[in-house]
């Protein structure tokens, strides 16, 4: 049952206990204490909209940056990627197979604000190499929705 | 020019779908919030879609044999053999049609005689009515019963039979009602037909939309039925590929040679680039139409629960993608509360007499949406009913 909540959480996480109930087919108390439970476990970490930014506002700058880090003996990569976690202008860490170490999403509100927090902050950290800035230039689907044109249903209302 | 002089008596007392009727009033409306549709919502997979584009890029573009892809024939007796234990030849008891309605209405063709007779169980799909009638049958109608859950009964259908009888048309899982015949309930109508001269065109387009643990049984796999059986099916509504437009029919050879030679001149041959795409689906998106399906069964559960809520008692479909609510509680007829719900509210659903004068008293459903529209609709009935209390 827990798997088949998240799944329907991690679509759309308004659904009430009591639909969730419904559709799952569970006691809706059941619900509600196993999703308290998840929460307290850490299983389910947060809920959020998923906004198109773009369309509210033009001061919203997201760039990936790939950083490339000297792992520490014992540590690996857990404290630099824990120290880069703690900045508020980050939004995303993971480590990374292939070319580089970690990858980084960094928001702030222009270019310039984006580009300094890399320079300061973040190549300025020991373990950290070397870093590359790719800027976001266009969102076209997030958290598994598409941000382009608006929902739409294009079934025209002719089957029988 | 006098048309009605040129037109056929038969095609000119031919009544357009009610549903067609009713979405023309909402297509004028905006802001609809619409129930109504009978296709799902879910895109075409996507290995489906690609099989279909690489085909064209291969310019596998002619036509096909009259039959259809031979790849696809054995495709399909493989997914009979798989999900319903039923044996066809691929060579002989196989045609690819145009949607499962084309395979319908060449079946139909194919057996009846001015005349004959073809029992259809309503309320159920629309088309099987004015088929029979092209084709210079009569319609015998069996009105199913909410309180046996919308199935047909084999007294139902022995009061029906007569001498001309030629045709039971049997369709299950059921278009609106959402009702489906089980191993047993099969059982008893087979008794009924073995000793007759009947054939049984069983509609299965929606075999694989079934829920609560129960899998469909075909007719054709209950002992002496393949014989007397001919069974549709098609991609459109398991699959979700409507707009390719293709079905097929599964039957004994000598009926199916007869079936083919009407779909051989009227057809030719079914869409070429859509059969390629078949092949696809059927080897290897077991697992993306479980997931459509257990989606469904969520949405399914949403809405039950929602009609039932608001008052509108709603029997728990075990089949197919619709809801079939009682409206009778509002004292309005289905036709009226429709009409009413849609211009006060613009939720748009089909009353239950579309699908034959049986459904009147009930509306149809489709839960073929997102969860958040099936809530704002619901939400919209719920305040439609406050209001005309």
């Amino acid at each position: 049952m827990n798997l088949k909540l998240l799944k329907l959480l991690s679509k759309n996480a308004r659904l009430k206990d009591e639909e969730l109930a419904v559709m799952t087919g569970a006691e809706e108390k059941d619900v509600h204490n196993n999703i308290a439970e998840m929460e307290k476990e850490g299983l389910i970490r947060g809920y959020k909209a998923v906004i198109d930014w773009e369309r509210i506002d033009n001061t919203h700058v997201s760039a990936l940056i790939e950083l490339k880090v000297t792992p520490k003996a014992g540590l690996g990569f857990e404290e630099v990627a824990m120290k880069v976690s703690q900045y508020p202008e980050v939004e995303s860490v993971y480590l990374m197979s292939g070319g580089y170490d970690l990858s980084v999403t960094v928001t702030g509100k222009t270019f310039k604000e984006v580009a300094m927090f890399v320079a300061k902050e973040l190549s300025t950290i020991d373990s950290v190499i070397s870093t590359t800035t790719h800027f976001i230039l266009r969102r076209y689907k997030e958290l598994d929705v598409e941000l382009i044109g608006k929902p739409s249903d294009d079934r025209g209302n002719f089957s029988l | 020019m006098d048309y009605n002089k040129l037109l056929t008596p038969t095609v000119l007392q031919m009544k357009p779908s009610g549903i067609r009727k009713f979405f023309d009033i909402a297509n004028t409306m905006e802001d609809v919030i619409s129930l109504g549709v009978g296709e799902p919502d879910f895109p075409t997979p996507w290995q489906i879609r690609k099989a279909g584009i690489t085909s064209l890029e291969k310019s596998q573009t002619r036509y096909t044999s009259n039959r259809g892809l031979e790849k696809l024939r054995l495709e399909i007796t493989n997914y009979m053999r798989r999900k319903y234990q039923l044996s066809y030849l691929p060579e002989e008891e196989v045609l690819i049609t145009v949607g499962g309605s084309e395979a319908i209405d060449a079946c139909i063709r194919a057996v009846v005689s001015p005349g004959d007779e073809v029992i259809i169980p309503q309320p159920s799909y629309v088309c099987y009515e004015p088929i029979t009638q092209l084709a210079g049958g009569v319609p015998v109608i069996i009105e199913t019963k909410a309180e046996n859950a919308f199935k047909l009964t084999p007294e139902e259908l022995l009061a029906a039979i007569t001498p001309r009888t030629k045709v039971l048309v049997l369709p299950y899982p059921c278009n609106p009602t959402g009702a489906i015949m089980e191993r047993e309930d099969l059982e008893k109508i087979a008794t009924v037909l073995r000793d007759k001269n009947i054939l049984v065109l069983s509609d299965e387009i929606y075999a694989e939309l079934t829920f609560g643990g129960e899998k469909h049984v075909s007719i054709a796999a209950i002992d002496g039925m393949w014989e007397r059986t001919v069974v549709v099916n098609g991609f459109s509504k398991t699959f979700s590929m409507t707009g390719w437009r293709l079905g097929y029919a599964c039957g004994p050879a000598p009926i199916m040679a007869q079936i083919t030679k009407i779909h051989q001149f009227a057809i030719m041959c079914a869409p070429t680039t859509s059969q390629y795409a078949a092949i696809e689906a059927l080897r290897s998106c077991d697992e993306a139409v479980e997931q459509m399906r257990e989606e469904y069964d969520m949405r399914r559960r949403l809405i039950v629960h929602g009609f039932n809520k608001l008052g509108l008692t709603c029997r728990e479909p075990k089949g197919a993608f619709y809801a079939f609510p009682c409206i009778q509680s509002t004292g309005l007829t289905s036709e009226e509360f429709c009409e009413q719900l849609l211009y006060s509210k613009h939720v748009a659903v089909v009353p239950g007499p579309a699908f034959g004068q049986g459904g009147e008293g009930f509306v149809r459903a489709s839960y073929c949406y997102s969860t958040e529209h099936i809530k704002e609709a619901l939400h919209r009935i719920g305040e439609f009913l406050n209001e005309i209390k």
